[in-house]
């Protein structure tokens, strides 16, 4: 059941167990129901429904007018959208592998992420850019990153990260209704994973961080496809007795700094699991405000777990050895509550 | 003059050509004076001046409804002005004043004006390229019947985006216009340096419509400009015009010694293919307009130009709190 929070007022109808992706297109659907401005585009969105099946029925509620194929041209109909969202239109980009957001920096980087500043206000750009993380799929080092820091690092770009069914809906719908470029990246592994999702209408503010376990041993803070495998650790670690708290931060811009320091000040001990690299990457950073906040609190230093700094190999058992595991997060929170 | 029907058609054609006399001179007086402002240490920053392109902005924009939609390129004054942009808020921007368009925060390379259907000068080459075919597409979406023009220099021919973008406009059929300035230099570099082929073999590879033109003629310029901007608003037809033209000065207003072309040269496009000398020329010879309402226009842009440049000068600066602010609507 989705926890009581910012995000309550909800109502409270039936609650269904959905997908990642069912609750991504019921989102999606519900704001092209709601604002004819909104449309999404992208490489085989349409007829195909992107390759993960994500869209599948959208066109044929919305037609090919609001559910547009494009080439592939990933910088085109990115920089194609900043100027529609200029213009009065809502555009929700697809771009399928998060590795291919490379070909789309200029548009997002220097185009939607400056246009309101370097107008004074006066332009805005209200788009969204989805877009995939995570390795796993056997795709090896070009479809398989997570490169949600590099916009994280960008004044003017907000960057949301859910890691639930519940989550990917109200996020999403949020987003579609922001006023500003929003980067919003699924997990593409987690895209079967269901969880409970009300059907009544509800949204969930950025910026607000979500407690994912209640504990009081150690922090675990866990982005996207992370949150899973702390909540794996945490119940090993229950096992030897480490009570640990997992708090999944939902946005990496705004950031709801609060959470994350008040929990390091009541565990004193905190590890930030997050696929992207740890060097200079999210984990690095979250680690950091973590450390500024709680320094006084902290039994222990803060730990960052990410992918290896190595492209992401094609191998299974090169690949499995690059990410982050339950057993490796709870390895390090043994070690780090000094029961290894 | 007031009953037949002739002559009033002749009054416009009148009044547009002094108005687009006008603008070409409050282009060139403006640039001159932005020079000025940088010789005299001013103005923050360096600007790229618009000089002796003048009939390229004013010749398009000329055919441009004020809701159309225009992306500018850090060369972009003459743009901005030719769209409807007011000299005294542009002056106060290049100089980061708080009146500026953009409150400060944008400077001589990111005029923006929604009040003038300007989405927005560009620094990046070619990247304003997204914008002005997302424009055209809002515009058909919308059924708004604006049209949108995307100018850039030759140098954006090198960008892979403005094919990117092509492609899309063609295979939608959206409203907008790529207009080429070829001023034959990319920032040092001549352009046959870097521009494999025709240049108007590009759009027609897409299917599109292509014209090249006098860009120092702005009769040719908007003519060129109507008939294309009225295809485009009709029937969603997209179309690229390219506008041969010639930059007077340095890629930008310290590039003083510009070794990489002649002063010959330089001399040439000054004095045998001026765009405001050959159009005053012609007016006068067509019985448009008589030298004094000519001398008198110079003097009243002049005098404009001169307000504006002291409107910015003693205008304020944007307080330090003001860095925070419109980082996210």
């Amino acid at each position: 059941m989705p926890k009581a929070g910012p995000e309550a007022g909800v109502v409270e109808t039936t609650v269904r167990e959905l997908t990642f992706a069912e609750a991504v297109r019921e989102a999606l659907a519900e704001e092209m129901r709601r604002d004819p401005r909104v449309f999404v585009l992208g490489e085989d969105v349409a007829e195909a429904g992107t390759p993960f099946k994500v869209l599948s029925g959208l066109v044929e509620e919305f037609g090919t007018e609001r559910v547009i194929d494009t080439p592939i041209s990933e910088a085109g109909f990115t920089g194609l959208a900043v100027g529609a969202a200029m213009t009065g239109l809502r555009p929700v980009v697809d771009i399928m592998f998060g590795d291919f957001v490379t070909l789309t920096m200029d548009q997002m980087v220097n185009q939607a992420a400056k246009v309101h500043y370097m107008s004074g206000g006066k332009w805005k750009v209200p788009m969204v850019l989805r877009t995939t993380l995570g390795a796993g799929r056997r795709s090896a080092a070009q479809h398989s990153q997570s490169l949600h820091a590099w916009f994280s690092h960008i004044p003017g770009l907000k960057v949301v990260l859910p890691s639930t069914p519940y989550d990917a809906k109200g996020l999403l719908k949020t987003a579609i209704r922001d006023e500003n470029p929003v980067v919003f990246f699924e997990d593409k592994m987690t895209y079967k994973s269901k969880g409970p999702v009300p059907s009544g209408e509800y949204t969930i503010p950025f910026g607000v961080a979500d407690v994912k376990r209640e504990g009081s041993d150690i922090t675990l803070v866990a982005t996207s496809s992370m949150v899973q495998v702390a909540l794996g650790a945490a119940a090993l670690l229950e096992e030897v007795g480490i009570s640990a708290e997992v708090i999944d931060p939902r946005t990496t811009w705004p950031l709801d700094e609060r959470t994350l320091v008040e929990s390091a000040k009541k565990t004193s001990r905190v590890i930030v699991v997050d696929e992207g690299y740890g060097r200079y990457g999210v984990a690095a950073e979250l680690a950091s405000v973590i450390a500024e906040g709680a320094f006084y609190n902290l039994d222990a230093p803060v730990k960052r777990l990410g992918a290896m700094q190595v492209p992401i190999p094609f191998s299974p058992p090169l690949e499995d050895a690059t990410v982050p595991t339950d057993r490796s997060v709870f390895d390090l929170a043994r070690e780090l509550c000094g029961r290894s | 003059m007031k009953t037949s029907e002739a002559p009033a058609e002749s009054a416009v054609a009148v009044e547009q050509s002094i108005r687009m006399y006008r603008r070409m001179l409050t282009i060139r007086r403006f640039d001159e004076e932005v020079n000025e402002l940088y010789t005299r240490a001013l103005m923050p920053g360096l600007a790229h001046m618009y000089l002796g392109e003048e009939a390229v902005a004013v010749g398009i924009c000329e055919a441009l409804r004020p809701d159309d939609y225009i992306t500018s390129t850090h060369r972009g004054h003459g743009h901005c002005l030719a769209k409807g942009a007011r000299p005294d808020l542009m002056f106060a921007e290049l100089l980061g004043k708080e009146v500026g368009y953009c409150r400060g925060k944008g400077g001589s390379m990111h005029i923006a004006d929604p009040s003038t259907g300007n989405l927005g000068a560009n620094a990046i080459v070619g990247g304003s390229a997204g914008i002005a075919t997302g424009a055209a597409f809002s515009a058909k979406r919308l059924g708004t019947h604006q049209v949108s023009v995307c100018f850039f220099g030759e140098g954006a021919l090198g960008q892979g985006l403005l094919y990117e973008e092509m492609n899309l406009a063609e295979l939608w059929k959206l409203p907008v216009i790529y207009a080429c300035e070829n001023n034959l230099y990319n920032e040092y570099t001549h352009y046959s340096e870097t521009t494999a082929g025709d240049i108007l073999a590009r759009p027609a590879a897409f299917g599109m419509h292509a014209e090249s033109v006098d860009g120092q003629d702005v009769r040719a310029v908007h003519a060129a400009a109507k008939r294309l901007v009225d295809r485009a608003r009709e029937g969603n037809d997209p179309a690229f015009l390219l506008c041969n033209t010639y930059r007077y000065r340095g890629h930008h207003v310290g590039d003083l010694n510009r070794d990489y072309r002649s002063r010959q040269e330089e001399q040439r496009w000054m004095t045998e293919r001026d765009p405001i000398k050959t159009f005053a020329d012609w007016l006068i010879e067509q019985g448009l307009a008589d030298s004094a309402r000519l001398k008198q226009i110079d003097s009243e842009v002049k005098s404009e130009i001169e307000a504006a440049v002291q409107f910015a000068l003693a205008a304020s600066f944007p307080s330090a709190d003001q860095t925070k602010q419109d980082v996210y609507a």
